[in-house]
């Protein structure tokens, strides 16, 4: 337990996973609709709030986990409530918090039917998000993890668009089968652990190179279908296209997270060997991922489904980072973490608007609507510049992070830089298609439908769109509050790779030359 | 930190929100960027004492890694491109407020607003300390110049726009962007070095990815016009012609280049230049732009194609200069962006007066209109002198530079490219001036009702005329400036 500093005063992460669930129970009992709205926004307004306390108690000095909390649950099986947050969490669970206000906002005349179910959902959804990032007790982990499924599905099949059926089930079937096989090296480290299910302990143990290799498949399944890396991705644009903005939004920004987290917090430390050897395949298949997502995201005209399609390249540029392995590879990914979150979140939430209006999701209906709508355009225009990396945007330090750790990859030792080049392709079919869809948005072409009778934002939807402006600049200029958060967690993690990795690099060097 | 920097920098930006904002009232919007226009060029020229007296001026704005931070910097070359861009966007205010309310152009708002928000890239080009507050501008500038280059929302704006924003932005992101983030990898820093022969490469860096580096820095920066990436410059000329004189003889283009020699001279560094000889290929290399895009204008009758084949040519001049990396070249190729600059913006400003008061595209049409257009005409046939490089007008002393460059270079190949191209510039510009005053009008031409264009243009065409040829006749001013960037 020396990896965890319990917090005796206040229980702050047992408050943020709580205060929703509370919230969602309280919603049983209101019949109005628009009093359901306002519980729902001043829920996760609180939560939001609270969770500012995570970042003046946070000591960026420490790699150990914060504001821990144990308690036992079920004794028989060593099945513990222990939560904590690092410089790798941390983050994650503010943006999560962060959001949620605003996709409930966003929901507020999106959705007119079955009202308080939604939100209901949305509460237990944040109570199981908030959970998978604080938990530190695999079993924990996995409950939580399994839990949000559910709300999400329904999210899916009851407020979706017309294939929601498909896209829902799609998207069950997809993550539980790789989960499952998460739930079996969970349950092998759980007997090669003395029957601990505490995650502290179960890193850095040197298991056997097979036992790494196979526990790495395990985990590599069930977080590359959650990220979704090229192949596993095709979910995804199924999901997005029929969820409603809020579910978009909270697939985009936050589940999608879970698997590059779970990459960080699992694979890196509980299999480093295995990770060495695997490493130069899922480098090339984040590579796959970035080009064939932009590729797709070019050819596609749903705007829903180009945004989509983006998140698979941009989530490959997330991987590449993990994987190179250096310092500014993996700062660069979980800051990319966060940008993707804040972009296409704020991305997802544009297209809504523009749904709400025009009941199509279609470039061809929406063409020239910046004519009638120029505040809508004007945000629309940032954060396109921004999912692309335009420079003093966020997604720009996030890239060139994680681009600077894949040059260094190569250059450190001496090698031309094959990987970093490769992913540029992915850089230049960003700007195309993002610039596309905005030229076609703000201008259109020469036969634009008649928009005349749009109208342009309100006063809910621009304060939902504002403040993820004002990240987008933030990180963008001045990202050095957000790197410091992680910095001493990564230096860590990278240490104790070090340490940990040697058996495997023989092996690496075979495969590599 | 010296905060003229920053309010030179803001003033396009504030015009922009100004038009913007009062965009519906067509005298506030206009003197709204008439005054800001003013206020940069008397901020810019405040800073020329400190700098020639050898001082450089800095503002450090943004920290965004230990390395990579947003910083302006002023010093002799920045002030050679600032005093460029912003005395001509002032001089292109007022032409514009002509050209369009002649032709009562639409969306005129946006046009103003996009037309600051390019000068403000430019501005901020200029005073870059560092590569990546270069290449953020560098993108500021492509974005914002898409509307202007589209405006007129046809099919032929909209295929010229795409072409546009296609080879820019494609040519950025697959060169600039893995350049700027491997020289950061291998310095560990993105500022420029302080004088023009160190460059900022440690001794024992890999030489092979210096070069290609290099190769990735002189076509990343597109906007140089350099061969094979320049087409996207003729398809631009569907822009409204004021359009075409700013930005694609002044803002764009010379963003391009200016870029393309800062990186040479205060990232890579002469004496790297020279280990690794870098500079004369380069001049070669860019000499077959200098040829084939005369070649090319040759052939054009449609004026502003032919003004800009001839404005690729003669970017690429810039360029070779430099690559020469003996002081004349490197004077003689800075000095062009001034000439350059203002021999350009007079010919476009003539081209836009022609189409303005004749409705006339091709060269074939103008014969005898320069008797009821003569000033135009004349101010034409003096900025081409220019262009071919005559005295005693402005380019004169770009080539009398570059041709002692070249022999100091011992270049003698640089030497004959020099003489053909200006034998080809006399070739495609001369018969012009000719055939408007002493050719024969084309049949059933009655040239009735035509007559000058209004002052609001004829005015700034004499003015860019007159600045070319005063710094042809006094040019050290402007050589004060480019001495001091050799040293």
């Amino acid at each position: 337990m020396d990896q965890l500093l319990l917090n005796p005063g206040f229980p702050v992460l047992s408050v943020l996973i709580f205060l929703p669930l509370a919230g969602a129970l309280l919603l049983l009992f209101v019949k109005d609709e628009g009093m359901c709205r306002n519980v729902a926004l001043l829920v996760t307004g609180t939560v939001a709030v609270i969770s500012i306390m995570l970042l003046f108690g946070f000591d960026r000095s420490s790699a150990k986990f914060q504001f821990g909390e144990h308690y036992n649950w079920i004794d028989s099986l060593n099945i513990n409530y222990t939560l904590g947050v690092d410089g790798i969490s941390i983050l994650l669970i503010l943006m999560t918090t962060f959001i949620m206000p605003f996709c409930v906002l966003a929901s507020w005349s999106y959705i007119k039917t079955r009202v308080q179910a939604f939100m209901i959902c949305m509460l237990i959804m944040e109570t199981a998000m908030i959970g998978v990032f604080a938990a530190l007790d695999f079993v924990l982990f996995y409950v939580l993890w399994e839990a949000m499924l559910i709300p999400m599905y329904m999210l899916i099949a009851i407020w979706g668009g017309p294939r929601k059926i498909y896209a829902s089930v799609k998207f069950f079937l997809y993550t539980l089968s790789g989960s499952i096989l998460l739930l079996v090296g969970i349950i092998w480290l759980y007997t090669a652990n003395n029957y601990s299910f505490y995650i502290p302990d179960m890193m850095w143990q040197d298991y056997s190179l097979n036992a790494q290799v196979y526990l790495f498949l395990a985990f590599f399944l069930a977080f590359a279908i959650k990220v979704p890396m090229f192949p596993f991705h095709t979910w995804l644009p199924a999901a997005h296209v029929e969820a409603p903005t809020a579910g978009s939004v909270i697939l985009a920004s936050i589940l999608l997270k879970m698997g590059t987290y779970g990459f960080l917090r699992f694979a890196l430390p509980i299999t480093p060997d295995a990770t060495i050897i695997m490493m130069p395949y899922v480098l090339w298949l984040s590579i796959a991922g970035i080009i064939y997502g932009g590729f797709t995201a070019l050819a596609q005209s749903d705007m829903k489904k180009l945004i989509a399609y983006s998140s698979v390249g941009h989530m490959g540029f997330v991987t590449l980072g993990i994987f190179v392995l250096n310092m500014d590879g993996i700062e660069g990914a979980i800051l990319q973490m966060v940008n993707h979150g804040i972009t296409t979140g704020a991305l997802f939430l544009c297209v809504g608007m523009i749904y709400e209006r025009t009941h199509s999701r279609e470039l061809k209906t929406a063409s020239g609507v910046g004519k009638y709508m120029p505040v809508f355009v004007t945000f629309l225009a940032f954060f396109s510049l921004s999912s692309f990396g335009f420079p003093g945007t966020n997604s720009f330090v996030g890239e060139f992070l994680i681009l600077a750790g894949a040059f260094e990859f190569d250059t450190n030792f001496g090698r031309f830089p094959y990987l970093a080049l490769a992913a540029i392709p992915g850089a230049i079919l960003a700007a195309a298609y993002m610039l596309r869809m905005l030229q076609k948005i703000v201008w259109g072409g020469t036969d634009n439908p008649d928009q005349s009778w749009i109208s342009d934002l309100n006063i809910r939807e621009i304060v939902t769109l504002a403040p993820f402006l004002f990240f987008v600049f933030w990180i963008g200029l001045g990202p050095q509050p957000f790197i410091d958060l992680m910095h001493t967690s990564v230096v860590q993690l990278l240490d104790q790779f070090q340490k940990h990795q040697a058996g495997a690099l023989a092996a690496v060097d075979m495969i590599l030359h | 930190m010296d905060y003229k920097l920053l309010i030179a920098l803001l003033i396009p930006l504030i015009a922009t929100l100004g038009v913007m904002f009062k965009g519906d009232n067509e005298n506030m919007r206009e003197s709204i960027s008439s005054i800001s226009s003013i206020f940069l060029l008397l901020i810019v020229a405040s800073m020329i004492p400190a700098v020639l007296k050898g001082n450089t001026l800095f503002f450090h704005m943004f920290t965004i890694l230990p390395g990579v931070t947003i910083a302006l910097r002023a010093d002799a070359m920045s002030m050679i491109f600032a005093l460029v861009a912003s005395s001509l966007w002032s001089i292109a205010v007022f032409y514009s407020m002509g050209y369009m309310r002649s032709l009562k152009e639409h969306a005129q708002t946006r046009f103003n607003a996009c037309f600051a928000l390019a000068i403000f890239g430019a501005i901020g080009v200029a005073f870059s300390d560092n590569l990546f507050t270069m290449y953020l501008f560098y993108e500021i500038v492509s974005i914002c110049t898409y509307p202007l280059v589209a405006h007129h929302q046809d099919k032929e704006g909209y295929s010229g726009g795409r072409k546009y924003i296609i080879y820019l932005t494609t040519t950025a992101k697959a060169f600039l962007l893995p350049a700027m983030i491997l020289i950061y990898v291998l310095t560990g820093t993105l500022d420029f070095a302080p004088d023009i022969s160190t460059g900022i490469f440690p001794p024992d860096v890999n030489k092979t990815l210096v070069i290609m580096l290099y190769i990735f820095c002189i076509f990343g920066f597109a906007k140089n016009g350099i061969m094979p990436f320049h087409h996207w410059l003729p398809g631009a000329m569907v822009a409204p012609t004021p359009v075409s004189a700013l930005l694609h003889a002044v803002a764009v283009v010379k963003v391009g280049v200016f870029c393309t020699t800062r990186v040479m001279l205060y990232v890579f560094g002469t004496d790297t230049m020279h280990a690794l000889n870098l500079g004369i290929p380069t001049a070669y290399f860019v000499g077959i732009t200098v040829l084939a895009a005369s070649i090319i204008a040759l052939s054009k009758d449609n004026l502003k194609a032919r003004l800009a084949y001839s404005t690729v040519s003669q970017l690429s001049y810039i360029i070779m200069g430099v690559a020469l990396l003996t002081d004349p070249g490197i004077q003689g190729g800075l000095i062009h962006i001034v000439n350059h600059g203002f021999a350009k913006i007079t010919l476009f400003f003539c081209a836009g007066a022609i189409y303005v008061a004749s409705h006339k595209k091709n060269i074939s049409d103008m014969g005898g209109l320069g008797k009821t257009m003569p000033y135009t005409f004349a101010a034409f046939g003096i900025a081409s002198l220019s262009m071919i490089g005559a005295p005693p007008v402005a380019g004169f002393i770009t080539k009398w530079n570059l041709l002692i460059g070249s022999v100091e270079a011992h270049q003698m190949g640089i030497l004959l490219i020099l003489i053909a191209s200006t034998m080809l510039n006399a070739a495609y510009f001369a018969p012009i001036t000719y055939k408007a005053f002493f050719g024969k009008r084309p049949p059933g031409e009655k040239f009735e009702g035509i007559k000058e264009a209004p002052l609001a243009m004829l005015i700034p065409i004499l003015i860019a005329c007159g600045v070319s040829v005063i710094i042809g006749i006094f040019p050290n001013f402007m050589l004060q400036f480019v001495k001091a960037v050799t040293g």
